[in-house]
């Protein structure tokens, strides 16, 4: 591998790099710097909401449409410009190759040009923030016609470069898909047969199955709302002939699936945690991914329960009721697949492992509340209410921010060489996990008492003031909630240049990627490719001379 | 695969292309997918569409459907001279590709600025929506073939193809992908 030993400039070392580790990185900054955007539209939506009409500190009065644009910007950026760079791009492309004993993706050069086209992506969304007429405000969305006619919005160039932004992220993510899903397939290291490959990367490639072949209507969708706005077309619009119910099905049935594209590889990476912090084997394997599978297929025929009161064919509401709490099933076996695993364990609360179990009790609460939306006859009394907001931020931040900070508190010292601060990552985790639960807890009761989301300004109805009090304590733990993420924030920056350095193997776990250096150097792996001779979680084996075995000595 | 014992990294060049490029086709197909049954279900309640149909020129539809299914055949022949490594003729077969895509895309031209001619625009009403919408994306995806060939036919006739002469077989597949969507295409909008 000449490649391996090659002198690399600066930049193309850390700037136009094919090195999977690098580009994985560059995602995980991306990421980031959105995330502080995304918490910046949390935050004046979370003002508008209970403080009406008044000036949000640092920034002022939010109108109406801007409003609409940042609760629309809120939701695009949190799922497409945070948790797809973070959990799907920047995981993915640091830890397939190096779990699976790769010096690097199938095809190098295609997965820099996906980074690439999300950063010209998010420059585009960027810019649409400052265009005449205001970014897109018809949610993230975007249902017709509200989106297909600026009249309704007053929004003129926005939605455009929201179509065009949308439609770069998913030209990035397909190639980035293309990538993963090769290389598990054509790259894996002598001795990496499917059996002994790590959940994580197993749950990384299932969730981009998911959003590969979901992804294809909304493409199609996307194409055809853009000729609505620009072209006069009208197959969105009833004045013209048109049907606004086609983009839901089109939507939802990329977007329901995309929940679980995020959600998915935020479970696999957890499942690597918990053997590591429980010296335990990981219970039932081969029926985790059984389970994966099943609901990977089942989470495409479930869109419609998105759309119980949309006016569609109510013949509908009862098979996608049954299909969608049928999907309950395979995830309950691997939620208790995890439960066995931690059973009987040597338990370490080390900061990733604190993450890990935040993350499988909050996102508990997501799904058992899903249950509630999943069934048609509850779901036309809750939808539209604060109960779906606190739902979906049951399942969305758990998967992105609880997955993720346990992915990253995990993999850093893998990542940088270095150790982040065990203290600093104590108190991040209690204080996020407390008033995590603190915003979203208190909406549930909210939304079950009847109110409902959108509404730029509840206090022109009488009947929501009850509500007032409940919403400006949430604000107010909103914002500390944001305030707390200060201190990821500076732990990460300053342990990423004077942290501790890290040793190869700092937890003792089993599988590959921590059996070469830290940092991984450029090629992965010395002149030899690894050996796998064991499985990814052979931990207190009877008998074995450590409490461990590593899948390779490299 | 299976007995990946002997896998090694990067030994496998030609399999992860031919992977990605079937990867890539699922996903055309889920967007073209989408695009046809969206058509067909709004089509099943809409029987006044077939008076617009009805303008279009099936003759012209059928000649593109010949020179198309002609260019995926002379495609395959291309491929069949890439894997006796003959040069020449991929060049020659990929030219002769490379004109017959030119035909169907004067043809469905020519149709185009007779619609507009005629004073029939994607606005017009939302079948002329769904025609301009699949024929444009057909059209473009005929575009982009044609910029893979052109690629692979300058390379070939200059005799310098070889060390990627596995090329001819990924863009033949993607462009049996094109040719497959216009045979859906061609009885969905010009026959029904």
């Amino acid at each position: 591998m000449s490649d391996m030993t090659h002198p690399q400039s600066f930049l193309s070392k850390y700037i136009f790099s094919t090195d999977h580790k690098t580009i994985g990185k560059q995602f995980l900054f991306l990421g980031m710097f959105w995330a502080l955007i995304g918490a910046a539209t949390a935050y004046l939506i979370r003002w508008q909401i209970a403080h009406p009409n008044t000036p949000a500190p640092g920034f002022g009065i939010v109108n109406f449409g801007q409003y609409n644009a940042i609760l629309t910007m809120h939701g695009t950026i949190m799922v497409f410009y945070v948790a797809m760079p973070i959990i799907v791009a920047a995981f993915s492309n640091f830890l397939i190759p190096l779990q699976i004993g790769a010096r690097d993706m199938a095809f190098p050069k295609l997965n820099a040009l996906s980074f690439w086209f999300m950063v010209l992506s998010s420059v585009i969304l960027l810019s649409s923030f400052f265009v005449p007429g205001g970014a897109a405000a018809a949610g993230w969305t975007g249902y017709p016609p509200l989106s297909a006619d600026p009249k309704y919005t007053g929004v003129t160039w926005g939605t455009p470069l929201w179509l065009l932004a949308l439609a770069l992220a998913f030209a990035s993510s397909t190639m980035g898909g293309i990538n993963y899903l090769a290389t598990l397939i054509t790259q894996r290291a002598p001795g990496m047969t499917y059996s002994k490959v790590p959940l994580a990367t197993w749950f990384l490639v299932a969730g981009t199955a998911d959003f590969f072949f979901s992804v294809g209507p909304l493409v199609a969708g996307a194409v055809m709302l853009l000729m609505d706005t620009l072209a006069g077309t009208g197959f969105y619009l009833p004045a013209k002939g048109g049907e606004p119910l086609l983009w839901q099905h089109l939507f939802w049935f990329f977007g329901h699936p995309e929940v679980y594209v995020i959600f998915v590889p935020a479970f696999g990476m957890v499942f690597e945690i918990l053997p590591v912090f429980s010296r335990k084997a990981i219970y039932g394997y081969k029926l985790i991914l059984a389970s994966l599978a099943v609901s990977v297929a089942l989470a495409y025929v479930v869109w419609a329960h998105h759309m119980f009161i949309s006016g569609m064919n109510p013949k509908l509401a009862m098979p996608f009721s049954v299909l969608t709490i049928l999907i309950s099933v395979p995830f309950s076996i691997i939620f208790f697949l995890a439960f066995a695993t931690l059973k009987g364990g040597k338990i370490k609360l080390e900061v990733p492992m604190l993450w890990a179990l935040g993350f499988i009790a909050t996102f508990l609460i997501g799904g058992l509340t899903g249950i509630f939306l999943g069934s048609a006859a509850s779901d036309i009394y809750f939808h539209d209410t604060y109960f779906i907001v606190a739902h979906f931020h049951y399942t969305l931040f758990p998967a992105t921010f609880f997955g993720g900070f346990a992915a990253v508190t995990y993999w850093f010292p893998k990542m940088f060489g270095r150790r982040l601060n065990e203290v600093a990552g104590r108190w991040h985790f209690a204080l996020t996990f407390l008033l995590f639960n603190g915003v979203f807890w208190p909406l549930f009761r909210v939304g079950a008492a009847g109110m409902p989301r959108r509404i730029a300004d509840p206090s022109q109805y009488a009947w929501l003031d009850q509500f007032k009090g409940v919403q400006s304590v949430v604000t107010t733990v909103a914002v500390l909630l944001i305030l707390a993420q200060l201190i990821f924030l500076f732990n990460f920056f300053i342990s990423l240049f004077w942290g501790k350095k890290s040793e190869k193997n700092p937890y003792h776990s089993a599988t590959l990627e921590w059996q070469t250096d830290s940092p991984a150097p450029h090629g992965n792996w010395g002149e030899q490719l690894p050996q796998v001779t064991a499985g990814p979680y052979e931990y207190s084996k009877p008998g074995a001379e450590s409490d461990f075995t590593p899948q390779a000595r490299v | 695969m299976s007995s990946n014992n002997q896998v090694l990294s990067g030994s496998h060049p030609g399999e992860a292309g031919r992977l990605a490029m079937w990867f890539l086709i699922g996903s055309e197909i889920v967007i073209f997918g989408a695009a046809v049954v969206s058509y067909l279900l709004l089509r099943l309640n809409r029987p006044e569409w077939v008076v617009d149909m009805a303008r279009l020129n099936a003759n012209a539809g059928m000649l593109n459907t010949l020179v198309l299914l002609t260019s995926s055949f002379s495609m395959a022949l291309a491929h069949a001279a890439a894997e006796d490594r003959d040069q020449a003729k991929v060049a020659k077969r990929l030219g002769l590709t490379l004109l017959l895509a030119a035909i169907f895309l004067c043809v469905k031209g020519w149709e185009y600025s007779a619609k507009f001619h005629h004073g029939i625009f994607p606005s017009t009403n939302v079948f002329w929506s769904f025609y301009f919408l699949m024929t444009g994306l057909h059209a473009l995806h005929v575009v982009i073939g044609m910029i893979a060939i052109t690629v692979l036919w300058v390379r070939a006739s200059r005799g310098t193809l070889a060390p990627n002469l596995n090329r001819v077989e990924l863009t033949g597949l993607y462009w049996h992908l094109v040719d497959i969507v216009w045979i859906f295409l061609f009885p969905m909008l010009y026959l029904s």
